[in-house]
């Protein structure tokens, strides 16, 4: 295995052969040299890393139900000041405090407990692995699911063309709290998320990183073909890269000639049913929703 | 009673001799062709189980104990380097 790696995080752990979480994990824990707290939500990540007697935790991690990940990170950045105070923890010693959540745990069971530690600006990172539904029960639509897909709890059909509700805005709801850095990021760009990583890693206060996260199993795609769905859903606009830091909005990557949605609606079994005749006024709303959305970016992105 | 007094919970420390081995899961096997490998290094961040080290060459190198075969290495591979075969 690589030394260099998994310092933070060993293999052994059981997700699924082809799942990006993992490299999130590395790239993430690995963007800091000082110790660190890893907190995780019930989810993909927490279930397969800790398969009972074995742990691929090499750091301290504390596993939470799916709605208080945020609460007991608050809970850690009070016990590291109590102790401070104590002198139990040098001063000079900094201490890292990372969240891991799933789209689940982060823009719908979690989400009260996040806002409310955002809100009283604990010193923590959060950072949501989206996968677009929860996926450790079998994909049930989430907060996050994309409109048209089709999912356990929102199955296409004769009568149904899937998911009928937009995804959550959920870097909107993040940034309405008022915090220093908030980014959207995509496993299949690791040099990005490492740099959003670090940069957010320095800073004190709440912070979050919102990381596309292709699911391999219930996207239904091949195991191999992770990185190239994430860089299409980046390269159709369908995932912008770009930072929220001190109220100003920043595009990390862009292109004059994004492709067609179409491109990475088709590499995937949960749209499937889009390309059936009559199905054809759902892809052309969906491409609508992703230029509209990019209109908006690039507009406050100039401001 | 107060907190200081409550008893240490179930605290499970890595070791790595307890793990499963997920290289038994394999059913497709990366093969590494080392003449055509730069040693590049692209496939080893992306590679879930961080499998992927670099040999005494400067060439791409796995460890199949834990390796899951999933072949994200082999797409990533800006040579081709890497294929893809039955286990």
């Amino acid at each position: 295995m690589n030394k260099q790696l998994t310092k933070k995080l060993a293999p052994g752990h059981a997700t699924c052969a082809g799942c990006g979480i993992p490299a999130i994990v590395r790239t993430v824990l690995g963007a800091t040299d000082d110790p660190v707290v890893v907190v995780n939500a019930t989810g993909c990540l927490e279930v397969t890393s800790t398969l009972y007697p074995y742990s691929a935790w090499k750091v301290p991690w504390i596993h939470n139900a799916f709605e208080n990940a945020a609460a007991t990170a608050a809970g850690v950045d009070g016990a590291v000041k109590a102790l401070r105070k104590k002198s139990k923890i040098p001063a000079d010693k900094k201490i890292k405090i990372v969240v891991f959540g799933g789209d689940g745990g982060t823009y719908d069971i979690g989400l009260q407990s996040f806002s409310g530690a955002l809100e009283r600006g604990h010193d923590f990172l959060y950072v949501c692995y989206d996968n677009g539904a929860y996926m450790n029960t079998g994909g049930q639509r989430s907060g996050a699911t994309p409109y048209g897909a089709d999912t356990e709890t929102t199955p296409a059909g004769k009568n149904s063309f899937g998911k009928k509700e937009k995804r959550k805005d959920l870097m909107s709801i993040v940034i309405a709290h008022h915090l220093k850095y908030a980014a959207q990021a995509n496993v299949a760009y690791l040099t990005d998320l490492k740099m959003k990583a670090k940069k957010a890693l320095e800073m004190e206060g709440p912070r979050f990183l919102l990381v596309l996260q292709p699911c391999t199993n219930l996207w239904k795609y091949p195991t191999s073909e992770y990185v190239r769905i994430g860089k299409l859903a980046t390269e159709t606009n369908f995932w912008p890269l770009y930072e929220f830091e001190n109220g100003k909005y920043k595009i990390n990557w862009a292109t004059e000639n994004p492709k067609p949605l179409e491109e990475f609606l088709k590499t995937q079994g949960r749209f499937k049913h889009l390309f059936k005749p009559g199905n054809e006024k759902v892809i052309e709303e969906m491409q609508k929703a992703v230029d509209e959305e990019w209109r908006r970016l690039v507009n406050l992105a100039e401001i | 009673m107060n907190w200081q007094n409550i008893e240490e919970g179930a605290v499970i420390k890595h070791d790595i001799t307890k793990s499963p081995k997920t290289g038994d899961w394999r059913y497709m096997k990366p093969e590494i062709k080392k003449a055509e490998c730069i040693g590049c290094g692209q496939c080893m961040p992306y590679c879930p189980e961080a499998v992927i080290d670099f040999d005494s060459e400067k060439k791409a190198d796995i460890d199949f104990d834990f390796c899951k075969g999933c072949g994200v290495c082999a797409t990533v591979c800006p040579k081709n380097a890497i294929t893809m075969g039955k286990n």
